[in-house]
């Protein structure tokens, strides 16, 4: 458990996805079994048991510790499981009520009691007996006389330090496990192993009990990593993809391989480490419903038509919804089992239960979700509303009815579609819909077009080329290649994405803050503001944060310009300059605005990004709140509707 | 004799009547007794000067030869009669040259005792106990989740990321005067021999160290290297230069704090800390109670830090126990924030 707690800790404050891996892989490959598959359970999300409550964890604490200490730490920590883990006095050892290294004998209750009862009375006799004859003389020879209890403690750890240290030099490994040699007389603290497996079984009367022992026998980051894993808060920036391609990484596979096979594994996935480091064969996915990895788009640029030929492509209308893959199969009993895949593997059929039923045929359908109200396609910001939801109530799935636009089949029935042609799986797709015959399920229309220029005219204007009433939730046109198959991935050349143009507006540029990683001495997180008429005149409130956009050498001019302009500084932000003549001017570009309570200018912007740097327009021409708003307006119009 | 008519705090610090001086005053005074040398206990202006050798060495490094009026050195265990008070000094295991001042009047013996630290460190005398009426201390990690544990596992954390991630160079801010010197000390202890890294700002106070004596092992200054070279290679700067434009030297730089703030994740998340060390040289919690405790100290008045937490504790157990109003000392890091981003710019 230490060493999973070490693995955390190190993650938790590791901002590169390569060093993420480097960590994970690195552990994967140093831990045995079980512990290593317990260990990708909890990053992937794939354990369950029984949370324990806050509450809980306080009463344990309070068993032990006083409360004013308690309250002070909670206070300066700010997170319970942290100030739990760290103050946490093991029984015995750090033991609040006695002083380790006190030359006079363990107190006594009634010790505890005396000094309790003199308490404010000044000096405690008790504690000062022994010292009661101190003099300047006696301060002196100090040096002389027998070292002090306090001494031959500091110089027993200087011991423990040497035997640590010494001899054996650097072993270049992170085994921290063996770093800390076990107390005499303590039981070893129990394994990531151990603890799963009775958290499963545990009943809920047993767990403060066996939490407690636990934490006597962890350290501090292992306390913390317990407490986190239990109150089910273990929230450390990774994803589940990471942790499967870390694993992937031990075996030089692919992660679509881990991918392909992991709803059928379980933890602590003994058959996936087994094939991983070649001990044995590949585990066969026996469900019925697997996920398959998608494929991507890349971003087209102007430079890349005149190499691409017309003649080659298939254009449909790029939706603004979200890319899910239904895939419906027969488990052993013959019964149909459903599911609904985010594009990154997560399981999301639990909160679209309606369209559950209309996947009735055997198959794996890529297509986009989207709210259908009256046959008509809603905006992004209505079906957002529809997401992140905990309970799916009747109401929610009446207002906001959920609809599947098909563009691809993965998999008709048994066979697998992948390695066909597109314009030949868009047949298959054409008919399995065809047969399908659900109102919530139709096909996504291609657009068509004879060349570069009629299809810029098409994406100029979708209502006109064939989207109709829908054309507002169209956000680009997708080209794809008559001839590629389906490849996990963002393949080179095969699948291209164009996008509507985004809305840009002028903003002021008003805090700067430290980025992180290799950003970590550039300012490179921006917070704009536009104007707004205020109890003084004109001022700048702010409508977004942007860090991305700008090109290198952008970066390290606003990076200049930020040291050079800053106010005033705290901690890592940095307050800069932003009146009506002195300021830096971003444009910026985003998909969308929502109302926001949340944001004192009342808007929320949907992806902005810093598209130009406007260093010859002074801030006084920057855009307006009421420009923001007019276009709100709009886009509320539709949500209400 | 009531110990305030000995000690009291005052507006340039704690002041001493009878003996006519300042101890660690934070304005010009007559006469000062000086602790140790860092920025917020060590200040320049002062007429007369009482410290340990180190401690006097240090301020002339820092302020220039005329940091104050006259200087006289006192060694360790010495006593010295100012006034009506007789003062011995004692080490206090924070830094090279630390002390605890023993200040005794008729019968009354009060330990002003400074930073101090109870925990090994190969580049300082060990903390002394010395037994007094009132006890004087600090409070810097007076909470307790502050708990330091083993240095020398915490410099085998950084050595273990070192290897993980040998093309990256590992820069581990530490405070200019002890904790560099400690961490290269400690470094050395776990048999790390390859050439360590000096920020410019501590190439002098730490070739100081190695002239009296303590061993660092090979140092060479950042400045002038290649990037490429400081590949896989240990680097030590002011905490304040890890994240400003000096750190663009290095190759994909992993980002260490050695201090003992660096036990509370917020603290090492806000300052953008990627491999936080727990490494301090100030007792932690069950330092300073086991301190306090050992002292025999009737009454313990608590200065600069979580005092709320440490008086609540003192008087739990009995101890008559107070906060002493001092301001102007804290971490050391404050006062050594050079202004490097802006003048490299």
């Amino acid at each position: 458990m230490n060493r999973f707690a070490e693995l955390l800790d190190r993650l938790a404050y590791e901002p590169g996805r390569n060093n993420k891996l480097r960590l994970l892989t690195g552990y994967f490959r140093e831990v045995g079994d079980p512990d290593r598959g317990y260990a990708l359970a909890a990053l992937t999300g794939a354990l369950s048991f029984k949370h324990a409550k806050p509450a809980l964890i306080r009463d344990l604490i309070a068993s032990r510790t006083d409360e004013v200490l308690f309250g002070l730490s909670y206070d300066y920590v700010g997170d319970l499981s942290e100030t739990v883990a760290l103050m946490w006095p093991k029984r015995g050892a750090n033991n609040n009520e006695s002083f380790p290294s006190h030359p006079s004998p363990p107190p006594s209750p009634a010790f505890a009691k005396a000094s309790a009862d003199k308490r404010g009375e000044g000096q405690s006799p008790e504690l000062s007996t022994s010292w009661t004859s101190t003099n300047a003389e006696e301060s002196v020879s100090q040096e002389e006389r027998a070292p002090s209890p306090l001494v031959s403690a500091v110089a027993r750890r200087a011991k423990a330090d040497a035997g640590e240290g010494q001899g054996e030099g650097y072993s270049g490994r992170d085994a921290s496990d063996t770093l800390h040699p076990p107390h005499h007389n303590n039981p070893p603290p129990p394994t990531l192993t151990e603890v799963v497996t009775t958290l499963r079984t545990l009943g809920k009367t047993e767990l403060p009990k066996q939490l407690e022992r636990w934490l006597d026998e962890l350290d501090e980051t292992g306390r913390w990593a317990l407490l986190k894993l239990v109150t089910g808060a273990l929230r450390i920036g990774i994803s589940a993809r990471l942790a499967k391609t870390a694993a992937a990484a031990l075996g030089d596979k692919d992660p679509h391989e881990v991918e392909l096979i992991w709803p059928g594994l379980s933890p602590p996935y003994l058959d996936l480490f087994a094939w991983l480091e070649g001990r044995a064969d590949k585990p066969v996915n026996r469900d019925p419903a697997p996920f398959r990895p998608v494929m991507l788009a890349h971003a087209i640029e102007d430079a890349d038509f005149a190499a691409l030929d017309p003649a080659d492509y298939i254009a449909e209308w790029k939706w603004d919804g979200i890319r899910v893959q239904a895939v419906a199969g027969r488990d052993e009993q013959g019964h149909i089992t459903a599911r609904l895949y985010s594009r990154t593997g997560e399981d999301i059929t639990g909160s679209f239960p309606d369209l559950v039923p209309s996947l009735r045929l055997p198959g794996a359908i890529d297509g986009e979700l989207l709210i259908l109200r009256e046959g008509r396609v809603q905006s992004f910001n209505v079906l957002q509303q529809r997401l992140n939801r905990k309970v799916v109530s009747p109401k929610l799935i009446k207002e906001f009815p959920i609809h599947l636009r098909a563009y691809d089949l993965l998999g008709d029935d048994e066979n697998d579609l992948r390695e066909l042609p597109f314009a030949e799986r868009r047949e298959r797709l054409e008919s399995f819909i065809a047969k399908l015959g659900d109102p919530r399920i139709d096909l996504s229309p291609t657009v068509p077009f004879a060349s570069w220029e009629a299809l810029t005219a098409a994406r100029a204007d979708p209502a006109s080329a064939g989207a109709g009433e829908d054309a507002d939730a169209v956000e680009g046109v997708m080209l794809k290649r008559r001839d590629a198959p389906y490849l996990p991935g963002r393949p080179k050349g095969q699948w291209w994405k164009w996008k509507r143009d985004p809305h840009i507006i002028d903003a002021v540029l008003m805090y700067a803050q430290r980025g992180h990683g290799k950003r970590s001495s550039y300012y490179s997180d921006y917070t704009f503001g536009v104007w707004t008429a205020g109890e003084t005149g004109d001022e700048l409130v702010p409508v977004g944060k942007a860090y991305f956009g700008f090109t290198d050498e952008e970066l390290l001019q606003i990076d200049r310009f930020v040291r050079r302009n800053t106010t005033e500084k705290f901690g890592p932000v940095r307050h800069v300059v932003h009146e009506g003549d002195k300021g830096l001017v971003l444009e910026v570009a985003f998909e969308g605005l929502q109302r926001s309570p949340r944001h004192k200018s009342g808007v929320a912007m949907r992806f902005p990004r810093i598209s130009r740097l406007r260093w010859d327009k002074p801030p006084r021409e920057a855009d307006r709140l009421e420009t923001l708003e007019r276009m709100l307006k709009a886009e509320a119009a539709e949500v209400e509707a | 004799m009531r110990p305030q008519d000995i000690l009291l705090p005052a507006a340039a610090g704690l002041c001493c009547k009878p003996g006519g001086f300042h101890i660690d005053p934070v304005r010009p005074v007559e006469r000062a007794v000086i602790t140790h040398g860092h920025s917020d206990h060590a200040r320049a202006g002062h007429g007369a000067v009482l410290a340990t050798q180190e401690t006097l060495d240090m301020m002339r490094l820092r302020y220039g030869e005329n940091f104050a009026g006259s200087t006289q050195v006192i060694s360790y265990g010495e006593e010295i009669r100012l006034g009506d008070v007789k003062v011995t000094f004692h080490p206090a295991g924070h830094v090279l040259g630390s002390a605890q001042i023993a200040v005794t009047c008729k019968d009354t013996c009060i330990v002003a005792s400074g930073d101090y630290k109870d925990a090994p460190d190969p580049t300082c005398t060990p903390f002394e106990l010395v037994p007094c009426d009132v006890f004087i201390t600090e409070a810097t990690f007076g909470l307790p989740v502050f708990r330091h544990g083993d240095a020398s596992d915490e410099v085998k954390k950084l050595l273990a990321s070192v290897a993980l991630f040998p093309e990256r160079a590992h820069l581990v801010g530490a405070y200019s005067l002890g904790k560099a010197q400690r961490v290269i000390a400690l470094l050395r202890q776990a048999g790390y021999d390859a050439p360590i890294y000096l920020h410019g700002a501590m190439e002098k106070i730490t070739e100081y160290y190695q002239s009296r004596g303590i061993e660092l092992g090979e140092l060479r200054p950042a400045a002038g290297m290649k990037k490429a070279a400081l590949a896989g290679t240990i680097t030590l700067a002011p905490p304040s230069a890890t994240s400003d434009i000096w750190t663009r030297r290095f190759p994909d730089p992993v980002t260490a704090f050695a201090s003992g703030w660096m036990r509370v994740r917020a603290r090492a998340r806000q300052r953008g800390i990627e491999l936080p060390l727990v490494i301090s040289d100030h007792a932690d919690w069950d330092g300073l109670t086991a301190t306090i405790a050992a002292t025999g100290a009737g009454e313990i008045w608590v200065t600069h830090g979580q005092e709320d937490a440490l008086v609540h504790w003192c008087r739990s157990k009995g101890l008559k126990a107070q906060p002493l109003d001092l301001v102007g000392y804290g971490d050391e890091e404050e006062s050594e924030t050079p202004d490097a981003d802006e003048a490299e710019a």
